[in-house]
């Protein structure tokens, strides 16, 4: 009896269409973002995140389209990441109906950025996500000293910061949530990295959502357990139809988790 | 027609709240104004909030709302405070150093503690408190009609509302310590959480919002 353990299914936009082959049975445009997040909806997700994949100045405005259209009819939740660079950015978003933006390669060029937007409309909207990849060898020694640094850039840059410090750091700032993805395990379907979660989640205040690397419904308990998330977030899992939100809801509540449902 | 002013003040997601109004069954027209008239005129009233009781309070003042909600809550139609308007409607806030309110309800708002403990596990609990948690209808009301009890809301926030009684409050839940989820008092009606955000027992909420008389 408490505050239930969220799932968060993540919807890659591409110039206003969900890609990744999102592929339900019944539904016949399968990229359109409101079918997709009606979709989830009904199967009980707990929130739903957009990430704008080329989230280049042109697309922005069909990404605010698609955000005011899915807001007027579903009514949970709705995080927006990718390409969040500015103040209006954020104004944009928010006043197209989203709830809270995902910010990431913008606070590492101007970790200030995430203080001014916390300030401005309140840390409960503004999520940091980080990509986080292990650097330590993990051959020599008991793996006891792991380490994992941030990059940005979709992952392909380096940034020399190390995670833990920099979600802290971004707490500090004024972020209210940490979206945490772990590169490693990013698209491998092995499961979350659980020490990086634990480590990340133990560190800050705030909650933490568990994304990269769910390839089957235990993991998601696991994300929660072992990992101490707050909420876990998925993609492929959902999209090919392998699995309904309510499948995992349940099997997260039969690991013990508590879940809506 | 029957109208609803969602009244306007600059903060942040007052937009989620009218399309939530209009996707509800009924005749209601809804308006999202800072328009004294038109807030007076209105057959029914909603204060939302998102973001910080400093600029909230300021923006109400600066547009002379704060006596507006005042006048509302006098005239016995039926006002709805949704987050921060329902905290804003206590007689003061902890938040941003300290925060006069319109005091609607006796009673104040303070913030979690830190180092907030699950007592059942003492495990730590995150703030802000977010996410779906469970509602103990604590008295019937007719905004709570056709909802089920312990049904979940999502709720978002960082400081809860101490109201000083003798206000009954309509609702509570449990994030470390029970807090107010709900409050009540004759013609206002005010939630902790977001039924905007709340799926299907949201638009419950508001739907009973459109039907509702005022009359506890």
């Amino acid at each position: 009896m408490g505050l239930a353990k969220r799932i968060i299914p993540c919807l890659d936009v591409d110039n206003g269409r969900v890609v990744k082959g999102v592929q339900f049975v019944d539904i016949r445009d399968a990229g359109d973002p409101l079918e997709v997040a009606k979709r989830y909806d009904e199967q009980g997700a707990d929130e739903i995140t957009f990430l704008d994949i080329t989230a280049s100045s042109d697309n922005r405005e069909t990404m605010v389209h698609v955000v005011e259209e899915v807001a007027g009819q579903v009514f949970i939740p709705l995080t927006v990441g990718g390409g969040i660079r500015t103040v209006e950015d954020i104004r944009r978003m928010l006043n197209a109906g989203a709830d809270k933006v995902a910010i990431n390669t913008a606070a590492v060029f101007n970790p200030e950025f995430v203080r001014e937007a916390a300030d401005k409309f309140g840390s409960q909207c503004i999520v940091v996500a980080i990509d986080a990849k292990c650097v330590s060898d993990v051959s020599q020694g008991n793996g006891e000293n792991k380490r994992w640094e941030i990059f940005t850039h979709g992952g392909r840059k380096p940034t020399g910061i190390d995670a833990i410090e920099w979600a802290k750091k971004m707490v500090d700032y004024g972020a209210g949530e940490i979206l945490l993805t772990s590169m490693d395990r990013d698209g491998t379907k092995v499961g979350f990295d659980l020490e990086l979660t634990r480590a990340v989640s133990d560190a800050v205040t705030v909650p933490v959502i568990a994304s990269g690397g769910v390839g089957e419904l235990k993991h998601l308990a696991e994300g929660v357990t072992e990992g101490r998330a707050d909420a876990v977030l998925a993609a492929s899992i959902f999209h090919f139809g392998e699995h309904s939100i309510e499948e995992a809801k349940r099997a997260m509540a039969a690991a013990g988790v508590e879940v809506r449902l | 027609m029957n109208t609803i002013a969602v009244i306007d003040y600059g903060m942040g997601n007052l937009h989620s709240v009218a399309k939530a109004l209009e996707h509800v069954p009924g005749d209601h027209q809804v308006l999202v104004t800072s328009d004294v008239g038109q807030i007076l005129a209105a057959d029914r009233v909603v204060l939302p909030g998102v973001g910080a009781m400093r600029d909230c309070m300021s923006e109400l003042k600066r547009l002379k709302l704060d006596t507006v909600v005042k006048q509302v809550a006098d005239s016995g139609r039926p006002l709805l405070g949704v987050c921060v308007g329902m905290q804003a409607m206590l007689e003061h806030s902890a938040e941003n150093g300290g925060v006069e309110c319109l005091g609607l309800f006796s009673g104040t708002v303070e913030p979690f503690p830190t180092d907030l403990r699950d007592p059942l596990n003492a495990q730590r609990l995150k703030v802000p408190h977010m996410g779906w948690n469970q509602v103990d209808q604590t008295m019937p009301h007719p905004m709570w009609e056709n909802i089920l009890p312990d049904t979940r809301f999502y709720f978002v926030h960082s400081y809860y509302a101490q109201p000083a009684g003798p206000e009954p409050v309509a609702g509570s839940v449990v994030y470390g310590f029970p807090f107010v989820a709900a409050i009540a008092k004759e013609n206002i009606f005010a939630v902790q959480f977001h039924p905007e955000k709340s799926a299907q027992a949201g638009l419950r909420l508001y739907a009973n919002f459109v039907q509702w008389n005022g009359h506890p």
